[in-house]
């Protein structure tokens, strides 16, 4: 029972600094500069969201702040510390759910839990029904992924992220693929999640309504190469809903900050 | 229910006409013998022993070399997906020997390792092993790479990756690679065992070899029919339960 309280203890959000990060990719078509000397600060529990045209490299620097790649230079610190590898510390939920088809839904929520030492099966179990219920599932635990709504899914891939309680969230267009009812649903629940769980949250986007419904920054990138061009505070009070008139002020604002970028680039 | 009742009608119909055809007497009773006759013959062989002790000692030789060429051929099927040199060694290898019809390992084994346990079983292993490296490799190679990813950021470090993501994800593959090198064992077993006389387990495919020798029809069929069942029987038993579980998890098998 202790080791279940203790596993969902409120941990203290981590603080990212990323600093000068460069990266390059070599394609057929020759060198892409995904990120050119990027710079962004993070404090602690924000939720920031990173939107941009296809290849600005906003999924680039989510994949080297989870540890899945490494910049060609400049740092990403949590906390002060540089990050290598991937951990546990650093949860990521992907456009698709990437959720596991040979596991039940328990199942794929405890495959992170279990490779977290000082706890038993009965105590994951328990963690894992805890934040399926958070997410609203409590009653699918025991179905296939394959039975599921596109929705369920991401509602179970956030599970799954949530359960070894990291201190940031990496959600990469998690909601670019569900229909709109499904994602104005998850917008709310989404918040509802970040204010009780307390977590830093980076999210990409494309989508610039989404990102001025949930963040509390947008950082706006322009691609080739990648790099950021402005951000916007997002002042308005939580629970957001994605129709209301003071959101469509700010989306109409970074929308023609970004056609402003785009075309820009164009005319070069 | 239903589906048991019709199968019932369809196999009794079916001895009805071999009954028909008997009386018929279009060809000579040795030829073909009735059912009733065949029948008789598996009863006295079940009877006296000589079934099931036949049965035992094929059944022995196809699971324990079925057992080793899985045993070697999953590990061997996973590092030619990984790795570029054994891909380019014993992938290829694979790959050519599995077009290779099992049986033609027999005179090989014969004269390596004479008429023996150890020929019969490298002739089994040979069946199965090739199909298991293909088929796991192949699977490999078909697991979405964002499984590992995902179960990267999650903390899992490359072996654990391996057994419980990437293993997992080809079982698709590796089941239906199984399922080949099973037929494939059980055919070169079977051809092996007719070919040649081993002195230390006399198998199913000796008694149907005997049966032509004595030119005792009812023998060869009755064989031939134990055979046929021990056949389903392994799908039912082996696979079937994989390939439900697989269907369940995955959400295939539905038209």
């Amino acid at each position: 029972m202790e080791a279940v309280a203790e596993e969902l203890r409120q941990i203290a959000p981590a603080k990212l600094a990323v600093e000068n990060v460069s990266k390059r990719f070599h394609t057929g078509q020759g060198i892409t500069h995904a990120l050119d000397e990027v710079s962004l600060q993070i404090t602690e529990g924000e939720f920031v969201c990173l939107v941009g045209p296809s290849g600005c490299g906003k999924s680039t620097l989510l994949n080297i702040i989870a540890g899945l790649e490494e910049p060609d230079s400049g740092q990403v610190l949590s906390d002060g510390k540089p990050i290598s590898e991937p951990g546990r510390d650093r949860m990521m939920m992907f456009q698709e759910s990437a959720l596991f088809p040979w596991l039940d839904v328990l199942g794929n929520v405890m495959f992170g839990l279990r490779l977290k030492p000082n706890l038993n099966d009965k105590e994951r179990r328990e963690v894992a029904r805890f934040y399926l219920k958070l997410v609203g599932l409590e009653k699918s635990t025991r179905s296939n992924i394959h039975e599921l709504s596109g929705g369920m899914k991401q509602r179970v891939a956030l599970a799954r992220a949530l359960a070894p309680n990291p201190r940031v969230l990496l959600m990469d267009e998690p909601f670019a693929a569900l229909d709109a009812m499904t994602r104005e649903q998850l917008y709310g629940d989404i918040q509802t999640i970040w204010q009780a769980r307390k977590k830093t949250i980076l999210f990409v986007t494309h989508n610039v309504r989404e990102a001025a419904c949930l963040g509390d920054r947008v950082v706006l990138f322009s691609p080739h190469p990648g790099r950021i061009r402005e951000e916007f505070r997002i002042d308005l009070p939580r629970p957001r809903d994605i129709n209301s008139v003071e959101l469509a002020g700010y989306s109409s604002a970074i929308t023609r900050a970004l056609k402003n970028y785009v075309s820009e680039e164009v005319a070069e | 229910m239903k589906r048991l009742i019709a199968s019932a009608i369809f196999f009794l119909a079916l001895l009805g006409v071999w009954h028909a055809l008997v009386l018929a007497k279009i060809w000579s009773p040795v030829l073909l013998p009735d059912p009733k006759l065949v029948g008789g013959y598996l009863l006295d062989a079940a009877k006296d022993g000589t079934l099931l002790q036949a049965t035992l000692v094929t059944m022995k030789r196809l699971l324990l070399g079925y057992a080793i060429g899985i045993v070697i051929g999953l590990p061997l099927g996973l590092v030619t997906a990984r790795f570029k040199f054994a891909e380019d060694t014993i992938g290829v290898l694979a790959l050519g020997l599995q077009t290779l019809p099992s049986v033609c390992w027999v005179p090989l084994a014969l004269i390596w390792f004479g008429q023996t346990e150890v020929a019969m079983l490298f002739v089994v292993i040979m069946g199965t092993l090739w199909s298991v490296i293909i088929a796991t490799d192949n699977g490999v190679r078909n697991v979405p790479p964002i499984y590992a990813r995902a179960a990267r950021t999650m903390g899992a470090k490359p072996l654990y990756t391996l057994i419980r993501v990437v293993f997992p994800a080809s079982l698709p593959f590796i089941v239906s690679g199984m399922k080949q090198g099973w037929a494939f064992a059980w055919r070169s077993l079977m051809a092996a065992e007719i070919y040649v006389t081993i002195l230390t387990g006399f198998g199913l495919g000796h008694l149907l070899h005997y049966g032509r020798e004595l030119n005792a029809m009812d023998q060869v069929i009755g064989v031939m029919f134990v055979i046929v069942v021990i056949g389903l029987l392994a799908d039912k038993i082996l696979f079937s339960p994989w390939e439900r579980f697989l269907h369940r998890r995955w959400g295939t098998g539905k038209v």
